[in-house]
């Protein structure tokens, strides 16, 4: 593992070994349930983890990518800490996949910031090295850019859905992709979230400490809360967005288009009837017809197979794709937005 | 095809692999490699593993096999069936083929044959004697067809090796044995890649799906200075040889572009793909679990051989590919067009007896333009 200082595990809190810190520090869990003082820094954790499960990132006491003063340092990685010790006592997936999500995001922030950093070699380094260390991809300064090897590059990007990561539209030589430091981090954005959950799912749940309680019940009200509302966004993806669109302004329609919006609706359990006055606005639009349609889709009638909606792959062939950053790492457009809880 | 046929064929190519077994390339790791093979008048069979050239040398002697193929893949069980094979590397590989290029010559050296009464003739749509629209298209190949084919390698070997770093040893190209090129990478940062990794790869290669910023054009207030430059690396430089032309035309023609605007540009992009991407087959680069065509064997299309070319330019299939014997065989030929093989000019013939050497026979009768008679 590396070897951190005070202010690098501040800013990468999720790369220090839990257990180890607080020995270090000369504290034990229960004394945060009890002393009032440290008992602060758990309502900060709470906090931490309300913030995040707002989508929010955690806006830290780090200011740039200094501390204000020296003892802010150890609040910071004992708030991090410690959330992690609520999601595990509250058990709840959904608030941990957001929490991850959202250090991600906040860790995203100080890497690109530390590779961009001209006046401290150190602090670039060490960026390199927590990116190679953690997702193997092995990154080199090159004039103003970080390069990557080719192959690297692909493993990451293809999971991207927008055309400017294609390898033809980034700048190639000798092997290598040249990055911007943002364009860097953003390569292993899914890598890092991964990463972070998979540290807190593997972290070991401690026995309910005294003075904790609290926090845990409202976590797990708050993921009630979420429950309900996250399974997905319920925002459409851009593509269905799109058809939708046209049809409402009366242009016309590919049968392809109709066939994604028509499955990807249905999937999501809206009737035929439901379905069928979209198409109304549609030139060759025939209500006789389009039920009759909507119905083989269905499986309602006919053969009784149930169409299901095309790949992103497939739509973008077919010209219907209009991917967003949103739309990373899916395959279909039934899976928009459900990936972000 | 004809018993007497297929025993001709199989006694020449029999007689190759007896004499010419020096030019079979066996691929290194050949343990880790799946081989497969078909014989004359039936199926192929696959996931075979072999251990080294003497094992190779046998199963051609027994098998006398119309074509011999070899996976560009290692697996840790070549011979299980394909999800058990333990997939661990793959050489990169990459299919050209005149076939594929839209070249004005095809219509005419490509000979239909009627499957419903045989006739054999030029024309393309339906058969001259039964009208019947259920033709086998037989192509004998023009100069022109191979010299558009090497153009088309010589633009991948430089992208290769100016963009992806590629060594120009670790490049070898073979001509296919009938009507293209098949060019090998081997050793490269490439052989680790999955399927959707390589696609990626032969979009950069084909120069598809290349956007307008990229080069420099953007959707609102467009700035002269992001355009591309002649000294410029990678796919910027070739867009400028090929949009600008000259250096003193690069400033005007910035300024037409900046002009026609947005949607203009994606389709110069469009246009000029074509010119300057590589015309491969993307589907043969992506699939990593494919057998392809053993170097040096014979091509049952033909009857020449796969062979390695070492100066490109100067290679011509007809002489070089060609290693079957002079002795002369009596054939029925029926074969409308005229033909190269050796430097020797053969055809037409119309449905007509010739006595002619073994390597046209047997070009002929892999056509199906001949049988012996
Ligand atoms: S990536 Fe998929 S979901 Fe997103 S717009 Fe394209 S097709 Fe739709
Ligand atoms: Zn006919
Ligand atoms: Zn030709």
């Amino acid at each position: 593992m590396l070897a951190l200082g005070q202010d690098e595990i501040a800013k990468y809190p999720f790369l220090a070994d839990a257990g180890q810190y607080l020995k270090d520090k000369g504290f034990t869990l229960e004394q945060f349930g009890t002393d009032p003082d440290l008992k602060l820094l758990v309502e900060k954790a709470f906090n931490r983890i309300e913030v995040a499960a707002d989508g929010k990132i955690y806006h830290s006491d780090l200011i740039g990518d200094q501390a204000s003063n020296q003892a802010a340092l150890p609040r910071e990685v004992f708030s991090f800490l410690l959330a992690i010790v609520l999601l595990k006592l509250s058990g709840m997936n959904t608030l941990i996949k957001r929490f991850a999500l959202a250090e991600a995001r906040r860790a995203e922030k100080y890497l690109e910031k530390d590779l961009a950093n001209i006046s401290d070699e150190s602090k670039k380094q060490l960026a390199i090295r927590i990116i190679d260390d953690l997702f193997s991809v092995q990154i080199k300064k090159q004039d103003d850019y970080f390069v990557i090897p080719i192959s690297n590059y692909l493993k990451h990007s293809i999971n991207f859905h927008e055309r400017e990561w294609k390898l033809i539209n980034r700048h190639v030589e000798n092997g290598l992709v040249f990055l911007t430091p943002h364009e860097t981090v953003r390569l292993i954005r899914k890598e890092l979230g991964t990463y972070i959950s998979s540290k807190i799912i593997n972290a070991k749940t401690p026995p309910m400490i005294s003075g904790f309680e609290e926090s845990v019940s409202k976590l797990i009200s708050m993921s009630k809360k979420f429950a309900t509302y996250t399974v997905t966004t319920g925002e459409y993806p851009p593509c269905i967005k799109h058809a939708i669109e046209i049809l409402e302004k009366g242009e016309n329609l590919p049968h392809s288009g109709r066939f994604m919006l028509a499955t990807f609706l249905l999937s999501k359990g809206q009737s035929v009837e439901k379905i069928a006055p979209l198409f109304k606005n549609a030139p060759d639009y025939n209500e006789r017809v389009t039920l009759y349609q909507l119905n083989h889709l269905a499986g309602t009638s006919g053969s009784g197979t149930q169409y299901s909606c095309p790949s992103c792959e497939k739509l973008k062939t077919q010209n219907l794709c209009f991917a967003i950053p949103e739309c990373d790492n899916i395959i279909n457009p039934l899976q928009f937005g459900k990936k972000r809880t | 095809m004809q018993e007497n046929d297929v025993k001709f064929l199989e006694d020449s190519f029999k007689k190759y692999y007896f004499e010419h077994f020096d030019l079979i390339r066996v691929p290194n790791r050949t343990s880790e490699r799946e081989f497969g093979f078909q014989k004359f008048n039936s199926g192929m069979t696959r996931h075979i593993s072999i251990k080294d050239d003497k094992e190779l040398h046998l199963l051609l002697m027994q098998n006398i096999p119309s074509d011999v193929y070899c996976s560009n893949a290692c697996y840790a069980f070549p011979n299980l069936p394909m999800n058990e094979k333990d997939w661990k590397e793959a050489d990169l590989i990459f299919d050209i083929d005149a076939k594929d290029l839209n070249l004005e010559c095809r219509k005419n050296h490509t000979i239909s044959k009627c499957n419903e009464c045989n006739e054999i003739s030029t024309n393309s749509n339906n058969c001259s004697k039964c009208n019947s629209i259920k033709l086998e298209k037989k192509s004998l190949p023009c100069k022109n067809c191979i010299d558009a084919s090497k153009n088309e390698v010589s633009k991948l070997s430089k992208i290769l090796t100016e963009d992806l770093d590629v060594q120009q040893n670790n490049i070898h190209i073979y001509f296919s044995g009938n009507e293209g090129f098949h060019v090998y990478v081997y050793d490269s940062q490439f052989q680790q890649l999955g399927s959707r990794e390589r696609s990626e790869l032969t979009d950069y290669i084909m120069f598809n799906g290349a956007i307008p910023e990229t080069f420099g054009m953007k959707k609102f207030k467009p700035n002269r200075s992001s355009f591309p430059d002649f000294e410029e690396k990678g796919w910027r430089g070739r867009f400028s040889q090929e949009v600008y032309g000259l250096k003193s035309k690069r400033s005007k023609i910035i300024s037409e572009l900046i002009t026609n605007g947005y949607s203009s540009f994606q389709k110069t992009l469009e246009g000029i793909s074509d010119k300057i991407g590589a015309k491969i087959d993307p589907n043969v680069t992506m699939d990593i679990h494919r057998i392809f065509r053993l170097p040096g064997s014979l091509n049952s299309k033909s009857g020449l051989t796969k062979i390695l070319c070492n100066d490109l330019p100067k290679f011509d299939p007809y002489t070089e590919a060609s290693f079957l014997d002079e002795s002369s065989v009596e054939v029925m030929a029926n074969c409308p067009i005229e033909f190269k093989l050796k430097n020797r000019k053969f055809g037409p013939y119309f449905n007509e007896k010739a006595s002619i050497p073994t390597y046209v026979a047997v070009y002929m009768i892999c056509k199906k333009l001949a049988t012996i008679s």
